[in-house]
């Protein structure tokens, strides 16, 4: 259970690796000793039953909460207790379950504040608006419509988003994602409350945002469809425990895994 | 017909022209990126002639036909005039097509290259290419998703500019050879295949000349006053002859400059920011903008619809006269101006069209309602009637002249005439040249001396002079005494009335002619609720004397109407009965997009039919019908029949009461 699976499918090299994390909250374990790796250039899916500590992990990651017990090695490094804001510096940006986006404020401005990190000039730069400090803002403009044009949202770019339909809302909060150019791409239920249709659109655009861009993504996602099809490979989690980490179709294959899914009485195992 | 100057003859020609008499002008615009990106004339003559140039360079030369297939975005217009400028000719499909009726079309012109927008449309020219052996080349604009494509037949748009830039560096003798080729082109070369999306059987293949092309863009320009200060947006498909004569040759010939949106999404935002001077949509724009509007305004605050009401009403009342120059006393006038400041502007302002001198509605009929709701605000909207086998201008509305029922005057250069089976025919420089490889069919179409069938019914209005379509001609019947009886025409009337759902008139070699009436369950129950009137089923409420008494009014009404119509006066509905239940598809009374099955009605209620004729006060019927978990059953009813009165004709003054 220690060392991270070895899939065949792997692409390149780890980029991230969880060891035997652990994390709990008072009395309750949210996680128990999980383990598995996210490879450069894959999908990699984080799937179980509600409540298995999929949200939990993926707060981990990106240094929300930190582990109890465990390592968790990025581009590398071992960091045992990263802050979000490192997290970010890092590489690693996220969308939310609940949309975190700033609802008063256009398209174009949510993603725009997702080149905050990328901004060189200071603030009494900022306030002046000219010579580099503009210059530096076309940049960034130019960036995030790039990303405008590729989510094919020029139409909302100027709505605040707060008056748009959710499954955009959620198209948004991608694009400011993307907007940090990161490594490692965190979805936390990029579908959740989507009709198939907005599914599909989501769907392609996870992968293309893969292929063109060689975002390294890691989603965690209920729809199996969903995951069958995007994903490389998948871990499956369980109150707090990996049952299962292989690809797609073996995962749907796993005895661990139809058990965990089906809901039988839980006690006897792990 | 008029000669042109044959130094400006073709549409490459008047580029080469306008580059240097408009060169710092601006041609086109494009929304990219958020920015409005644009070209000066000068500007895009080099960009279309390092195209044209690359195309010659893959070997396209004078004759081949290309075809051009995506939304409306400046290198595909053009990759039009590049190919034009080699002599190739360029075939516009419809960028929503499927794969199999684009792979008709381009089988059909032998296309040897496509031009197309992006990955989408590639991949479908690529599901089809088996059908297509003619075809050698597919050039893209957007490369997104296209890199791991074989690129054995795949180019690049930019890549084909660069092939055409670097020739042009190295070899100095190609520009002059371009130039030549340019001057080679005749104006009754063919310039251009558009494609008509024939509701029956294939698609036929419009030629045009440069001639047709550039003479009717002239009269157009002049009709309306277009010039190089216009602006136009383009968004309706560029294989439709209304943009590829508003948006291409017309800007050619008149030096406007043509915007493309962002997104088809986009277009009302980007219309805007442009404040585009003349427009051509079909009515389902208008349509949709009125319906947004008041769905808005349903939600909006009680002073603010009050304040719309008010003064919609003083717009109704007063704006057409204004917007026609007509007298109106000092406090219309000042009203009005208020209402423009609070209403109208803001609402105009709304939707980009502020600064619109003209509008035209095309395409099809327009309601009413819809029509004047959009002049009484004051924007210029005028009918046009025109047709892909005329480059689009066969009538059209004179300023000041503006009716709501009519298509209007001849164009410039176009005569008009009614055949004696009530068809409209005409002839004009416009009229094209063929159908592509189908003689047969332009020979049915076009008479030798040049007059060309419309296929569709229509007179001339005897109070206004203008042309009115009725409708298709293959649809108009007569009457047993030869009055010509249209029966779409007459429905419509009465669909009007908000309380009429539908309507099926009859008479086609009758004596007289008689009407089956659907009410609508929402407009007629709502009435019957504030009067009091009680009723257990549809066939109850269809049945009750009042509902009988306010059709009446209404079929009253409509032939007052059909009375000030000389032509149509003869067709006055004489009975009625209203139906005892929906028309329905799952019947097959009508189609699924809600159209009459006339056949199939006449066979289901021919007992209703022949009571009508037999002066019966009452019809017994029994249908059968499919109710929606799709068991059967029978409807049996006796439908009371009315007579109505009729009008005597007011032009000929002739009188036949009934």
């Amino acid at each position: 259970m220690r060392a991270p699976s070895s899939g065949e499918t792997a692409l390149g090299e780890v980029l991230l690796a969880v060891e035997d994390v652990s994390l709990s909250f008072g009395g309750v374990r949210a996680l128990t000793g999980v383990s598995f790796d996210i490879r450069k250039g894959e999908i990699r899916a984080i799937i179980g039953p509600n409540g298995a500590g999929k949200t939990s992990m993926l707060n981990v990651v990106n240094g929300f909460y930190h582990a109890q017990s465990g390592r968790i090695t990025f581009k590398g490094e071992v960091r045992t207790s990263m802050r979000p804001y490192a997290a970010a510096r890092g590489g690693i940006a996220r969308t939310f379950q609940n949309l975190a986006l700033f609802r008063g404020m256009t398209t174009l401005d949510n993603i725009l504040a997702g080149r905050a990190l990328k901004m060189r000039r200071g603030f009494f730069w900022q306030l002046i608006r000219h010579g580099p400090a503009l210059a530096e803002e076309v940049e960034h403009r130019r960036r995030v419509e790039e990303i405008i044009d590729f989510l094919e949202i020029a139409a909302i770019r100027k709505i605040a988003v707060g008056r748009l339909p959710y499954g955009l809302q959620k198209r948004v909060e991608l694009g400011r994602a993307l907007a940090m150019e990161p490594d490692l791409l965190l979805l936390d239920e990029p579908m959740a409350g989507m009709n198939l249709e907005e599914k599909e659109d989501m769907s392609r655009f996870i992968i293309d945002v893969n292929q063109q861009y060689g975002t390294t993504i890691a989603l965690i996602e209920h729809d199996m469809g969903v995951v069958m099809d995007l994903s490389d490979r998948v871990v499956v989690l369980d109150y707090g425990r990996k049952i299962a980490d292989s690809t797609p179709d073996e995962v749907k294959r796993d005895e661990n895994v139809i058990r965990a899914y089906l809901g039988q009485p839980h006690g006897a195992s792990a | 017909m008029q000669s042109l100057d044959p130094s400006l003859d073709t549409v490459p020609k008047l580029l080469l022209h306008n580059a240097v008499a408009l060169g710092s002008r601006p041609a086109m615009r494009h929304k990219d990126f958020g920015i409005w990106q644009s070209w000066t004339w000068a500007q895009m003559r080099d960009e279309i002639r390092a195209f044209s140039v690359g195309l010659a360079e893959l070997g396209v030369k004078r004759g081949d036909k290309f075809s051009i297939i995506g939304s409306n975005r400046p290198r595909l217009y053009w990759a039009m005039c590049a190919g034009q400028a080699l002599g190739a000719v360029p075939v516009p499909v419809y960028a929503d097509a499927v794969a199999d009726e684009m792979a008709f079309v381009l089988a059909h012109a032998e296309v040897t290259l496509a031009v197309v927008e992006d990955q989408e449309q590639v991949d479908k020219v690529i599901s089809v290419s088996e059908r297509l052996p003619a075809l050698q080349r597919v050039i893209y604009d957007e490369p997104r998703g296209l890199k791991d494509y074989d690129h054995s037949r795949l180019i690049a748009f930019a890549d084909v500019q660069s092939l055409g830039r670097k020739k042009l560096a190295n070899d100095h003798q190609c520009l002059e050879q371009w130039n030549a080729g340019v001057a080679a082109g005749k104006s009754s070369d063919l310039a251009v295949i558009l494609y008509t999306s024939g509701t029956t059987g294939n698609p036929k293949g419009v030629m045009l000349s440069h001639q047709n092309a550039i003479v009717s863009s002239r009269n157009g320009n002049a009709f309306d006053g277009l010039g190089p200060d216009d602006n136009v947006i383009a968004y309706l498909p560029i294989a439709w002859v209304g943009d590829h004569i508003l948006s291409y040759a017309q800007s050619y010939v008149g030096g406007f400059c043509v915007n493309c949106p962002e997104t088809l999404d986009t277009v009302v935002e980007d219309r805007r920011e442009i404040g585009t001077t003349y427009a051509l949509a079909p009515p389902r724009v208008y349509e949709n903008n009125l319906t947004i509007t008041m769905v808005r305004m349903a939600d909006a605050g009680a002073f603010k619809r009050r304040m719309f009401d008010y003064f919609m009403m003083i717009a109704r009342r007063w704006g057409e006269k204004i917007l026609n120059g007509e007298r109106v006393p000092l406090h219309a006038r000042l009203l009005y101006g208020i209402g423009d400041l609070l209403v109208y502007g803001p609402l105009k302002n709304r939707f980009g069209i502020s600064r619109l001198r003209v509008a035209y509605t095309a395409g099809e009929a327009i309601g009413p309602e819809i029509f004047r709701f959009w002049r009484a605000v004051g924007l210029n909207l005028k009918q046009l009637y025109g047709q892909t086998e005329a480059s689009v201008y066969v009538t059209a509305q004179p300023d000041g002249e503006i009716e709501a029922e009519t298509v209007g005057r001849p164009s410039p250069d176009v005569e008009v005439k009614i055949s004696d089976s009530g068809e409209v025919l005409y002839r004009s420089p416009g009229v094209f040249i063929g159908y592509y490889k189908d003689p047969e069919k332009t020979a049915e179409v076009r008479t030798p001396d040049g007059w060309v069938h419309s296929g569709d019914a229509g007179f001339f209005d005897s109070k206004t002079g203008h042309l009115k379509i009725i409708d298709r001609a293959k649809d108009v019947g007569r009457l047993k005494d030869g009055t010509l009886f249209a029966p779409k025409y007459i429905e419509n009337k009465l669909k009007f009335y908000p309380n009429i759902r539908e309507a099926v008139a009859v008479g086609a070699d009758r004596d007289f002619v008689c009407a089956m009436i659907n009410i609508d369950l929402t407009a007629v129950g709502s009435w019957a609720e504030r009067n009091n009137v009680v009723y257990a089923s549809y066939q109850e409420l269809a049945a009750n004397p009042r509902v009988y008494e306010m059709i009446t009014g209404h079929i009253d009404e409509v032939n007052r109407s059909l009375s000030e119509e000389e032509v149509m006066a003869g067709a006055q509905i004489r009975r009625f009965l209203i139906l005892h239940k929906e028309l329905d598809p799952d019947d097959g009374e009508l189609t699924r997009t809600q159209k009459l099955r006339r056949r199939h009605i006449g066979d289901r209620y021919a007992a209703l039919i022949k009571a009508f004729y037999e002066g019966a006060k009452f019809a017994e019927i029994s249908t059968e019908v499919t109710f929606e978990d799709g068991h059967k059953g029978t409807i049996t009813a006796r439908l009371e029949i009315r007579d109505i009165k009729t009008y005597p004709v007011r032009a000929a003054g002739m009188v036949r009461a009934a």
